[in-house]
């Protein structure tokens, strides 16, 4: 499979998701600089972690209007499967692909810690080889990740099964002291309504090998790659 | 010409920052402190003189980019 992975200017998890995508997954990935027009012959798009344009104004607020952006609106559009991570998840939320907003984080702390995430859909292009009940442990680096929608957003995202992932504890429970950020409902992680753009926090591009402790991350990853080939082998039928 | 605007916090989105500085403000013994908001100041300096055109230009910066509906109020006037 193909994958675009964005870069803008401070974009600081691109190489991470390389790597996994390349050498871990054994896929075809390239980058696609922000003023690029065009993403090749992509089949999914990752927009990774990072501080893009400084954080400046919002996060996300500038990187959503580069010409990068504009492709990826177009290739959601049509479908194109888009994952955004930490700061790719409030670039997708600032250009109005996924509901809601990333603010900060209710303890004004910067959190880098290690949490449990519980897959609230195993039915997306996302979550589809997360066997159920397993929690993924996969590490968290933010100063802004608290989510917050209003309760009409949050209404429809749970009962259209819009939530990938909650915080929860190593025993599987959605606590408040699970919930790093303050996130409303301790949501980590969503998905657009068609479910082929979605966004979390936590980085599974940093918990894909267990030689870093928690290999977790990857199910997400090959949960995209299962889906794409399943496609695939669609088109060509 | 100039346009000034502030943009705030909404009120149901949790603002720790404007907690914060109350806590510190009541800690320091200041008296009567309620909720406090911390939003963000925008000076812009415009050319030309068309308020009315500045005015809907200004209006559509802010409702696209300078704030974030989704969580942001702002508001602001043309001098």
């Amino acid at each position: 499979m193909n994958f675009a992975v964005l870069q803008f200017p401070a974009s600081n998890c691109d190489q991470d998701a390389l790597h996994v995508l390349k050498n871990v997954l054994g896929h075809s990935a390239w980058y696609a600089w922000h003023k690029d027009t065009s993403l090749g012959n992509a089949d999914a798009i990752v927009i990774p972690g990072g501080f893009s344009y400084g954080d400046y104004l919002r996060t996300g607020a500038i990187a959503r209007f580069s010409p990068i952006m504009q492709v990826v609106q177009n290739f959601a559009a049509q479908g194109g499967p888009v994952l955004g991570i930490c700061n790719g998840f409030q670039i997708l939320t600032e250009a109005g692909l996924l509901p809601g907003a990333l603010v900060r984080n209710r303890s004004l702390q910067f959190r880098c810690e290690q949490v449990f995430l519980k897959t609230e859909n195993n039915n997306t292009a996302f979550t589809q080889t997360i066997p159920p009940d397993k929690l993924l442990r996969v590490p968290i680096a933010h100063g802004e990740g608290c989510y917050f929608a209003d309760p009409e957003t949050l209404a429809k995202l749970n009962s259209t099964g819009q939530v990938l992932w909650r915080y929860v504890d190593a025993q599987g429970q959605q606590t408040e002291i699970a919930n790093p950020n303050g996130s409303l409902e301790n949501i980590a992680g969503i998905c657009n309504e068609q479910r082929n753009v979605a966004g979390l926090m936590p980085h599974p591009e940093r918990a894909s090998e267990s030689l870093l402790g928690s290999a977790d991350g990857r199910l997400i990853l090959e949960s995209l790659v299962k889906w794409l080939e399943a496609r695939q082998t669609q088109r060509a039928a | 010409m100039k346009a000034k605007i502030i943009i705030t916090p909404k009120k149901a989105v949790v603002d720790p920052q404007g907690k914060t500085v109350q806590v510190a403000l009541e800690h320091m013994g200041y008296k009567g402190v309620g909720a406090v908001h911390v939003g963000k100041y925008l000076e812009i300096e415009l050319h030309g003189s068309d308020q009315e055109g500045a005015r809907k230009q200004i209006d559509d910066a802010c409702h696209k980019i300078l704030s974030n509906p989704v969580i942001e109020d702002y508001r602001f006037e043309i001098e």
